[in-house]
């Protein structure tokens, strides 16, 4: 399995350090990007340890896109290449402010999709010329209709998942792969506020699944799998029943 | 957040609790702004209440399961203490490193191993697990973060070795990790007829055996008082192979009361003893295997049903006295008809831990569990009795119930330790073993 190059960003995600503790434990070339120094510098240590060829890491507020080029030089800089890119930085956002507050939706959209978007475009760029590669983002189950509960969260994630859509039938005859991850609720900081039911899964789970779709061929992984299904039922579900639902 | 799963091994008591989870070393030293008292949180593989602090508030270490460094040079390892000894297991056997102490599960982390300063079948050989932590960083609810040593804040260092997690949060530890040439333990099993036997086997295998636990079928009385199997191993030579432990088992519902009953006990102790066990079998077999039997099958404290279980652990002086005293223990238990399926004998050996408050101490151990019940909490007090009288200990990690007056006589230096204890930490065991006497 080489010396995978991989290029994460929101990497002080609980979900992309456990990702990122998978390609550790195959050697992999790893290059982190977030917001907290400290944070960091305690992953890239533990990624050493585990097994690491290389960790290097940036600190970087997304929601500036205009930091966005020069960070993309340095990784490529220091990785030789970028192979993989994994986007994992977003925020939950609190619905109930939403409702009231534009600002609060706002920012949501700048989190989750513009920053998200400035980085693809770029990517995609470097991908394309380059002739190969692949995109991962995690999305959400939340896009794939909007619920009462988070629909502010769920838009944001589906507009990401449409320019996904587009951009891999963009790069397909390009040789750079689009990947797209949609989990169903994890226990992680995101939703520490949370009461854990049956339907929460550890973030070492979806890591499994990340890596596997990343070896894998499938573009649209729900993990863990079962939610393809669930979602599947949510959204052939009529408007009529739907509304009086509480979700 | 309600902290309903934060119980221990044995689901009694049961406590409520508010939970912080922390994710970051470098944010745990906020925890003083939480409302007390405060009390870390492991795995909850403690079988008692020290794990426990009804009313208060538990911190939750999963999220501090960093690896720090490792010199592959010398073997020592940092890591923060949320870590589980599964996953190092997983990570160095591999690469020829082991712990150099390891409990009879591996779901524990390293913050609980210190905290509990845990022994393991190596005792004679190894000491306690805090003989071999070279440094660890505590957070007190001041904020402050002291990094202690043998030789740097010694006596804190000491406090907080089988500190049952009163002087602060662990938040990362340095420990001396082992070289071995294989992941597989030769293994002898003997079977022995009495506990005469079982001291004769256990002194000669002491000198050859890194490895030595004997399990007693504690239903036998009379002449056969005290028979058993004893377990002795080493680990095995480069190249030896012996095969993977299958996935494990989970076990998801508790089960009903009356599976476990005095007749199915001794039933199974019955059949352990007789097992195709010839006089003697030697075999090589996986670490996984001869460690951690019993995490095969996963959250196997439910069988115990909703009542939960107690354990029972204590340390007897040795000499023919020590003999004497095992026995009464074990005429005590089969007198009162309750039968414990899995009674553990080992002798400590004179390794003395760093620790203030350690519970092993030179002697013969005996460890049992019980179903809870009202009839299992007066054969323990019974036991207690016993165990005093001949100057033992019985093992906090353990224990639900024994009495503040016990646990002040066993452990005199309590009151040290009580003064050393982070103003804003306690537990549930805690407030009962320093309750006015
Ligand atoms: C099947 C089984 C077999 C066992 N075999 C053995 C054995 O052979 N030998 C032995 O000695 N024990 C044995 N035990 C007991 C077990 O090893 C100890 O209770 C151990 O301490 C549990 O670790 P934990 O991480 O689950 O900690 P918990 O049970 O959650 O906590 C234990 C104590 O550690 C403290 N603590 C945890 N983390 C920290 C931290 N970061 N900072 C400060 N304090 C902390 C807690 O406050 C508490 O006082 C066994 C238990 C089981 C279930
Ligand atoms: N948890 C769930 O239930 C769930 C379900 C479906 C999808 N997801 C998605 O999974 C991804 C990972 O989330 P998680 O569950 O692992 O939660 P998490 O641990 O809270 O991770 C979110 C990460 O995003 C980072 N981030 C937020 N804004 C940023 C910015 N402007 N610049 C840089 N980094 C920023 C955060 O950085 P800091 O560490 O600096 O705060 C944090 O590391 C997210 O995209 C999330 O939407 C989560």
């Amino acid at each position: 399995m080489g010396a995978e190059k991989t290029l994460i960003f929101g990497a002080t995600s609980a979900i992309a350090q456990q990702t990122a503790r998978l390609l550790a434990a195959r050697g992999a070339e790893l290059f982190l990007v977030g917001r907290s120094a400290d944070k960091l510098g305690a992953i890239a240590a533990d990624l050493k340890v585990r097994g690491a060829a290389q960790v290097f890491a940036r600190t970087a507020d997304l929601d500036r896109a205009s930091e966005h080029d020069a960070i993309l030089d340095e990784a490529a800089r220091r990785l030789g290449r970028i192979e993989r890119v994994l986007i994992a930085h977003g925020v939950l956002g609190e619905q109930s402010a939403a409702e009231r507050d534009f600002t609060q939706v706002e920012r949501i959209f700048h989190t989750n999709c513009a920053s998200t978007l400035s980085l693809l475009t770029r990517v995609a760029q470097r991908m394309s010329e380059q002739g190969s590669g692949t995109i991962a983002v995690i999305t959400s189950v939340a896009a794939d209709r909007g619920r009462p509960s988070n629909y502010v969260y769920g838009a944001s994630k589906a507009a990401v998942s449409v320019f996904l859509q587009g951009l891999r039938a963009r790069l397909h005859r390009r040789g750079v792969r689009v990947l797209e991850l949609k989990p169903g609720p994890v226990d992680t900081p995101m939703t520490a506020h949370m009461e854990k039911s049956w339907a929460f899964s550890r973030p070492e789970v979806i890591a499994a699944g990340i890596v596997r779709a990343f070896d894998g061929r499938r573009d649209v992984v729900y993990l863990p799998w079962f939610w393809r299904w669930i979602m599947w039922g949510i959204r052939a579900m009529p408007d009529r029943i739907f509304n009086r639902l509480t979700l | 957040m309600r902290g309903e799963q934060y119980q221990s091994w044995g689901r009694f008591p049961r406590a409520r609790h508010r939970v912080c989870r922390l994710w970051w070393r470098h944010e745990a030293r906020e925890i003083g702004r939480l409302e007390g008292p405060l009390l870390a949180y492991g795995r909850g593989r403690s079988y008692g209440d020290v794990c426990l602090n009804d009313g208060g508030t538990v911190l939750d270490t999963r999220g501090l399961d960093r690896l720090a460094c490792f010199d592959a040079g010398s073997g020592r390892l940092r890591c923060e203490a949320g870590v589980t000894l599964e996953e190092l297991l997983r990570i160095f056997v591999p690469r020829g490193w082991f712990l150099p102490v390891v409990p009879g599960t591996k779901f524990v982390t390293l913050g609980g191993a210190i905290a509990n300063d845990i022994h393991g079948k190596n005792h004679h050989r190894a000491g306690t697990f805090g003989c071999h932590v070279v440094q660890l960083e505590l957070v007190r609810s001041s904020g402050e973060r002291i990094v202690c040593t043998p030789e740097r804040n010694a006596e804190l260092f000491r406090a907080t070795i089988g500190g049952l997690g009163l002087t602060g949060l662990i938040t990362w530890a340095e420990i001396q990790l082992k070289p071995i040439p294989s992941r597989a333990i030769a293994v002898e099993t003997i079977r022995f007829a009495n506990l005469d036997e079982f001291f004769e086997i256990s002194a000669q295998s002491d000198r050859e055996f890194e490895y030595t636990v004997a399990w007693v079928d504690c239903a036998a009385r009379g002449s056969s008082l005290g028979r058993g199997l004893f377990m002795r191993g080493n680990h095995a030579d480069a190249g030896q192979r012996a095969p993977r432990q299958s996935r494990a088992i989970p076990i998801v519902f508790d089960f009903p009361q009356l599976v476990l009953n005095r007749w199915s006990m001794k039933l199974f102790n019955a059949l352990y003893y007789r097992k195709q066990w010839p006089e003697r079998k030697s075999t090589v077999v996986d670490f996984d295997s001869f460690f951690f039997p019993l995490d095969r099958l996963l959250d196997w404290n439910r069988i115990y049903g909703r009542r939960g279980l107690l354990q029972y652990q204590c340390v007897v002086p040795h000499g023919h006295d020590g003999r004497a005293v095992l026995r009464q223990l074990l005429e005590t238990i089969s007198a009162a008809g309750l039968f414990s399926f899995l009674a553990v004998l080992k002798v400590f050996g004179n390794l003395s831990s760093p620790g203030l408050m350690s519970f092993p101490r030179p002697g013969v151990t005996l460890a049992l569990d019980f179903p809870a019940g009202p009839g299992v909490m007066a054969l323990l007090a019974r036991l207690d009795r016993v165990v005093a009288a001949a100057g033992g200990a019985v093992y906090p990690a353990k224990d639900a119930r024994m009495a503040a007056a016990d646990f002040q006589h066993f452990y005199p230096q309590w009151e040290r330790l009580d003064a050393l204890r982070d103003p804003k930490f306690s537990s549930s065991f805690w407030r009962r073993v320093t309750a006015p006497i």
